[in-house]
């Protein structure tokens, strides 16, 4: 079981939260040509590391705000937690 | 080699089984290969095995990092079927299924294939519909597939909850008759044995740290015991995909995440087939000892450890019981983990690299063991002729720039529900 703090809330357990994957992810850029391979990227590309991540989490049965999580694939241990609009 | 037969055994038994030779030696790497597969696990073992009997390439090795069968290939439940609606997931895995009817005999081993039977149930009209739709392609492509009415699955599966008052009462299922099990381990120590006995070189406990690149071409690794030379190298890691595309420079269409399977006490015969559940993430089947083995869901988020999570395997055996009732009594006797590499759209890659002589087999998501014998025969024709087979063309790694996606499931990209 993962405890994890959401930055609203404080700690709770993981099974109030949803997963939403890498957050590193960024759109391209609107009204700029994209190449394929910007295009893969964005949708499809992950590199998925062992060890640090920075990921999203919905508080789906919680304030229901995404929120940025930084945890270790392989040891689970979540070293911090941001809100959307702050940087890990 | 020595043949396994019932007068070995007999042989063997008056030197109270002292003399066996053993099934795959323990060599020390050469300098140089024609081929080196990484990844010891069932579908590297069966790549090497199929280049050596199919391709006369015998001067291969397999670099494992632990031990040969220690990942995927002896973590899961074992479950084989070709049970696809897209014709190039069909036609592979029934390839597949040809390869597995023969393949005791074939590697002198006995796998314990035992065709008997999948059953994928329906709790509503559209999911009726839809396996309806399934079982049509399926036969189109050649593949046995029967629809079955409630009665039908009841006779199958009489201790299934059949009552009125459940929230997902049985419509039907689908089921194909020749799905059916296999003794994983068997699997990869029979490939092992016979590509051991054709020349190829199993190395265990030794770590791929690096790729030698020379002019966009592969010239050979670098690994913990030295550096091997080879003209084509073949990625076999299924989980560790990710961390060995990131020492190439390469991003794939894959995430890396961990799936969970659990077995209860052994009891007596119950269920014949493997069973799913269609409304929840659940599926069943008794093993020979007699045990349930039971999985469903993925862990739900990154992972690379090879243990899962307590509310994952809770929120499984919920729809399990819902299911099977009787399932409550009985206890559990353990639990453990895989990690997969989830492709985003569910199927496969079999398939070359933008370097020379670096060829790809990976995404098998959570399917990847009834796969092991077609995966290892069309990843031997790819390496081997430098082009795809027929079988595998369309698992192509270009398909997500190119929009031919397999999404089987037609679920998208977030690899932590599929």
């Amino acid at each position: 079981m993962l405890y994890i703090k959401c930055p609203y809330c404080g700690m709770r357990s993981q099974n109030e939260f949803a997963y939403g994957g890498d957050a590193s992810i960024k759109r391209p850029e609107l009204n700029k040509d994209v190449s394929d391979k910007e295009w893969d990227d964005f949708v499809y590309n992950r590199k998925s590391p062992r060890g640090k991540h920075v990921e999203l989490w919905h508080h789906v049965s919680g304030c229901r705000q995404w929120f940025k999580a930084q945890r270790d694939t392989a040891t689970h241990e979540i070293f911090k937690t941001a809100m959307m609009n702050e940087e890990i | 080699m020595q043949k396994y037969s019932v007068f070995s055994l007999i042989k063997n038994a008056f030197s109270d089984h002292m003399n066996w030779e053993v099934a795959w030696k323990d060599p020390t790497p050469k300098k140089e290969y024609d081929v080196i597969i990484i990844g010891g696990g069932g579908h590297g073992l069966a790549t090497a095995y199929y280049l050596a009997k199919e391709h006369n390439i015998t001067n291969v090795a397999i670099i494992e990092k632990g031990w040969i069968g220690g990942g995927n290939v002896g973590r899961n439940t074992t479950i084989i079927r070709s049970n696809f609606m897209y014709d190039a997931n069909g036609r592979f895995n029934e390839f597949g299924m040809e390869l597995w009817r023969n393949l005791s005999q074939e590697l002198n081993f006995n796998v314990m294939f035992s065709p008997r039977g999948i059953i994928n149930l329906a709790h509503s009209d559209a999911q009726m519909n839809a396996y309806a739709r399934r079982g049509n392609s399926m036969r189109l492509n050649g593949i046995d597939a029967v629809l079955l009415g409630r009665e039908e699955v009841k006779k199958h599966i009489p201790m299934a909850d059949f009552s009125d008052d459940v929230r997902f009462p049985i419509y039907g299922g689908l089921m194909q008759p020749s799905a059916g099990t296999a003794r994983h381990d068997a699997v990869a120590w029979g490939y092992a044995r016979q590509a051991d006995s054709m020349g190829v070189d199993i190395i265990q406990h030794c770590e791929v740290e690096g790729f030698n690149i020379t002019n966009g071409k592969i010239s050979g690794v670098r690994t913990s015991k030295g550096e091997i030379k080879a003209k084509k190298v073949g990625l076999c890691v299924a989980g560790s995909t990710n961390i060995l595309a990131e020492k190439l420079n390469m991003t794939l269409p894959i995430e890396t995440h961990c799936l969970q399977a659990c077995v209860s006490e052994p009891v007596k015969p119950l269920l014949d087939g493997v069973v799913t559940f269609g409304a929840g993430h659940f599926y069943i089947s008794q093993s020979d000892k007699g045990e349930m083995v039971m999985g469903g869901d993925l862990d739900g988020y990154n992972s690379y450890a090879q243990r899962g999570n307590l509310p994952t395997i809770q929120h499984v055996l919920t729809g399990g019981l819902a299911l099977f009732p009787f399932l409550s009594r009985l206890k559990m006797l353990r639990t453990w983990g895989g990690i997969m590499d989830m492709s985003m759209d569910g199927s496969p890659i079999i398939d070359k690299t933008h370097i020379d002589g670096l060829y790809l087999n990976c995404g098998w998501c959570y399917g990847g063991f009834k796969s092991t014998p077609v995966s290892g025969w069309t990843f031997a024709h790819t390496i081997a002729q430098d082009r795809p087979h027929d079988l595998n063309s369309e698992l192509s790694l270009n398909r997500f720039s190119t929009g031919y996606l397999l999404d089987e499931k037609g679920i998208g990209t977030k690899t932590w529900i599929g």
